[in-house]
């Protein structure tokens, strides 16, 4: 038994079209999405089902914020992708009540039209949490590498995190920029909140170093602790000559001295005894 | 304690993402923290190293236990060029990547087990074992 393309589609499209409460009350159901979305949905739909060159445009567009709006809020991509799908369900016991041969044809002709809004609305919210990725990638970039001013000629960057190339750039950039706008002539690199340095780290500190001191800057590496120290030295990691301190109050106290400023301890009570010969 | 969980290594991204389940998994065992640090940087070497010469590969992460003391197995495999001098790739300062040359070397040191299997064409695996004190 045959049936023709053009007439099971129309069939179809009539009871999508005709079904319009019983297929959103049973969408609701399934889909477990709130009822104004769908309503929406359902008349982008109609809109489009119902024009002569078929233009899904708005349906998509719907669509794509849709995911845009659930990817922000945290759903997982499939709750997303479900809730389209589940059109399929609502409208396939309406056209199984239907029952005739054209109504089921229409019916898979169909659900491949909500197959590909369904793939569509998945990439839409790949494509939205990569953007929201990259964006908080760039945030972090900026806000992690603050370069601070510690004392007159002394500046400080406490790094955070892990280290690869591009923070390193950016590190080295803002540390470098940051001596010359400042006229500073010492650098504390602080690395107590970097979890492991490994060989690729530490070449990014060496570098890091080298380039200061081509600018006539000192550097001090500060915070490394034991466990680092244990690491870098069974690594054969060798940091030559450059100053390295256990802690940051180490590494100010050897900067300040470096630069001449002489600590004095806190002022004593003086007490003078003066006896009185009677 | 946990099944064996096999990571890829395609990013920078997934290298993090290696380095923080190892070091997880080398708490939970209750490696010392200087151990722990050993095997997490280790890992960062190895993992980078399939990442710059394969471009990518996957790690095998597994708790060993019923020996005497627990211990932490890594395996590291890629489907890169492989290595076609091993004496020279475990040479300190040798290096093709323009990095220290000490990531090799160095993780052989910062392992109780280091075992590498490569050829040239070949792919290369490094498993390497820490075991708790």
């Amino acid at each position: 038994m045959t049936v023709p393309a053009e007439a099971a589609r129309r069939r179809i499209v009539d009871l999508f079209l005709s079904s319009e409460e019983r297929l959103l009350q049973r969408w609701t159901q399934v889909s477990g999405a709130s009822p104004d979305e769908l309503r929406d949905l359902y008349q982008a739909l109609r809109t489009a089902l119902g024009s002569e060159d078929g233009d899904f445009a708005d349906v998509r567009g719907l669509l794509a914020e849709l995911s845009r709006a659930r990817a922000r809020q945290g759903h997982t991509p499939s709750d997303t992708a479900r809730l389209v799908f589940s059109l399929k369900e609502a409208l396939y016991e309406v056209a199984e009540a239907d029952g005739g041969p054209e109504a089921l044809r229409g019916f898979v002709w169909f659900s491949r039209l909500v197959d590909d809004l369904g793939l569509f609305t998945f990439e839409t919210y790949s494509a939205a949490r990569e953007k929201i990725i990259l964006d908080q990638t760039e945030q972090l970039l900026e806000l992690s590498t603050p370069v601070v001013k510690l004392w007159e000629g002394i500046v400080a960057v406490p790094l955070v995190g892990t280290l690869d190339s591009a923070r390193t750039q950016v590190v080295m950039e803002k540390l470098l920029q940051t001596l010359v706008d400042t006229g500073s002539e010492h650098a504390v690199i602080d690395i107590t909140g970097v979890p492991a340095v490994d060989t690729q780290v530490a070449q990014h500190l060496l570098k890091t170093v080298v380039a200061a001191r081509l600018m006539g800057a000192e550097c001090v590496i500060s915070g490394i602790r034991p466990q680092i120290a244990h690491t870098i030295v069974t690594l054969g990691i060798e940091f030559g000559d450059i100053v390295t301190k256990a802690s940051l109050a180490d590494a100010l106290s050897y900067a300040l001295r470096r630069s001449g400023v002489e600590i004095a301890g806190a002022a004593k009570t003086r007490i003078a005894v003066r006896a009185e010969r009677a | 304690m946990s099944a064996p969980r096999e990571l890829p290594i395609a990013t920078n991204g997934d290298v993090v993402v290696v380095r923080q389940q190892t070091r997880s998994l080398a708490a939970e065992i209750g490696l010392s923290l200087v151990d722990q640090t050993k095997i997490v940087t280790a890992a960062s070497e190895l993992a980078r190293n399939a990442l710059v010469h394969a471009g990518g590969g996957r790690v095998l992460i597994e708790v060993l236990e019923g020996g005497r003391r627990p211990g932490l197995r890594l395996v590291f495999t890629d489907e890169g060029p492989g290595i076609p001098d091993i004496e020279q790739a475990l040479t300190e300062g040798w290096s093709t990547a323009g990095g220290l040359g000490l990531g090799l070397s160095g993780s052989r040191r910062l392992v109780d087990e280091f075992d590498l299997v490569s050829a040239p064409g070949e792919g290369t695996r490094v498993t390497v074992t820490k075991w708790a004190r």
